[in-house]
């Protein structure tokens, strides 16, 4: 649906150049949520205007839908897009239009007659949920009523692509996941391909298919979420993996050798990881059982990631030092990862 | 009226003058004013897209319109009247009585009410213009839709605020021959000691601009939202 080739975007500043995208490629399908993540000044949003030429790449080309934008005329790519739906961090609302206005106003060159345009308004506001508040001001809306209504203005003309530009990071993480519920249905039931940034790595996490991970204009990583909640291969995807999890917490107690970590000569402290496959196995109970090796759970923690359940496990083994070896070569025969944090 | 005769003789006395007066400052009001909101709102609307970053970016425009509203808002109005002499005679065929102020008053006009039209639309939230762009709107629509239609609180303010500026251009125009309520201060209040003309002069001016604000007002408070 959308194809970035070697995309570079450079802003000229009196003093530098400044590199805010730098040969990116991506291939994003037609109907997933792709997301990308990126600490401020990363360059996301920069790529994501790339997409509607709100920014034009110095280089690169840029296609959606199968149209080439950088050739297109003006006129032309007016039209292209009128089928890309783009929403803002501030909503960016008329404050001179009620929420109808609002919603109606991508319509007013629409070739609907002003019943249907209404029709469409109205249908559009039952989807956000919004119908009640059809003639309040912007004013009178909550932020997040008012990402509704810019979510609502954004799919008038039924676009086939929605751009999110951190259209959750003005919003209390309540809200946050409501506008995330409803753009999984807009996803879901309209078929929109939606290409969302964010600096929180909770908002991948909850509705993206894909995800690519970018630093100084650069794409570090791409992959699908589950893989790169599993295996995450940068130090920035790391980082961003661990501001949702408490397992930092645990390698950092560790570190300070904080008594809840502190074991004994003999015993193990392993972190077992696991996926969807081995989640369904009594492997714990199994170790202590048939091994002799005593389990005792410190921290547990599990994800659920495009419906599959992602695990993590800080453990303490203590037992016979060959038990506790085959304890481990039992879990890792199940397709637990398992690490040992501490012997 | 025998009280009214001893408080205001003079005012009496020219009690003709006044209405006439008052047409003529209203004459300089209206056509000035009305001239000068379509040129200002225009150069107001080109200041704001054509400088950089802006929808239609143009240095070329910017730098020109910019230099030409500081070159004329740098004039003292009384040295613009004066320095418009030769111009008012050869387009309106005359620089005395209103029509000969029309011009100064124009040209006076036009680039306070451009400055104010120009920051009332930079107001207008950048995001707000992206999204419009990004909706796939030309940059007229955007003008008219967008940045006009969101200002109208803003350039209902502008609008009070030169109309009140006027009314004192043209007291200064009256000095110098436009004729008006400035005038007829100056030509009995002022030069004949009949301090009674200037007295209901001033209540007249009063009048009319506490109603010009009113009108302002009620605008601005109808179409903010």
């Amino acid at each position: 649906m959308i194809e970035l080739n070697h995309v570079s975007k450079t802003f000229e500043t009196k003093q530098t150049d400044v590199h805010a995208v730098k040969d990116v490629s991506l291939h994003i399908n037609a109907g997933e949520i792709f997301g990308i993540i990126g600490f401020s000044g990363a360059g996301k949003s920069t790529l994501i205007r790339c997409i509607n030429l709100l920014e034009r790449p110095n280089e690169g080309t840029v296609a959606v839908d199968g149209n080439n934008l950088l050739k297109l005329s003006d006129p032309q790519l007016r039209e292209v897009r009128k089928k890309i739906g783009m929403i803002f961090q501030h909503f960016n609302l008329m404050r001179s239009r009620t929420v109808f206005q609002n919603v109606a106003f991508p319509l007013k060159d629409s070739k609907l007659s002003k019943p249907e345009i209404e029709a469409k308004v109205m249908e559009l506001l039952t989807l956000v949920d919004l119908v009640d508040k059809r003639d309040a001001y912007p004013s009178e809306l909550s932020g997040g009523q008012k990402q509704r209504v810019a979510i609502a203005r954004a799919l008038a003309n039924d676009p086939k692509v929605l751009l999110c530009d951190e259209a959750t990071s003005a919003l209390d993480p309540q809200t946050t996941r409501s506008i995330l519920k409803l753009l999984k249905e807009v996803n879901q039931r309209l078929h929109i391909t939606i290409v969302l940034i964010t600096h929180e790595m909770a908002v991948i996490k909850e509705i993206c298919d894909r995800v690519a991970v970018m630093e100084n204009g650069l794409i570090v990583e791409m992959g699908n979420i589950v893989d790169i909640f599993m295996h995450p291969q940068s130090d920035v995807t790391k980082n961003f993996i661990s501001t949702t999890s408490a397992l930092t917490r645990i390698y950092e107690m560790v570190e300070q050798d904080s008594p809840i970590t502190r074991i004994q000569s003999g015993q193990y402290l392993v972190h077992l990881k696991y996926g969807a496959n081995t989640t369904k196995e009594a492997l714990l109970s199994h170790i202590t059982r048939e091994m002799a090796v005593e389990t005792s759970i410190i921290f547990g923690n599990v994800e659920v990631l495009q419906d599959t359940p992602l695990g993590d496990l800080v453990v303490i083994f203590s037992g016979a030092e060959h038990n506790i070896q085959q304890a481990i070569a039992y879990a890792q025969n199940q397709g637990v990862e398992i690490e040992v944090i501490k012997s | 009226m025998s009280g009214l005769e001893n408080w205001i003789p003079n005012v009496i006395d020219l009690a003709d003058e006044f209405p006439i007066c008052l047409m003529q400052t209203l004459q300089m009001l209206l056509i000035p004013g009305l001239i000068s909101f379509v040129f200002g709102t225009l150069f107001g609307i080109m200041l704001v897209v054509t400088r950089k970053g802006g929808i239609m970016e143009n240095r070329v425009i910017f730098f020109v319109l910019d230099k030409l509203v500081n070159l004329f808002r740098a004039i003292p109005f009384i040295i613009l009247t004066s320095l418009l002499v030769g111009f008012t005679r050869l387009i309106m065929g005359t620089s005395i009585g209103v029509t000969g102020a029309l011009p100064s008053l124009v040209i006076g006009t036009v680039p306070f009410f451009s400055r104010q039209i120009e920051s009332t639309l930079s107001e207008v939230d950048q995001g707000v213009i992206e999204a419009s762009q990004a909706m796939g709107l030309t940059p007229m629509q955007i003008i008219t839709r967008v940045y006009l239609k969101e200002s109208i609180p803003g350039i209902a303010r502008a609008v009070t605020i030169t109309l009140i500026s006027l009314v004192g251009l043209i007291a200064i125009a009256g000095a110098v021959g436009a004729g008006g309520l400035g005038d007829m201060a100056i030509r009995y209040g002022y030069n004949r000691y009949m301090y009674d003309v200037t007295y209901v002069v001033v209540i007249i001016i009063l009048l009319l601009i506490t109603l010009i604000q009113s009108i302002g007002d009620y605008i601005v408070k109808k179409t903010t939202h």
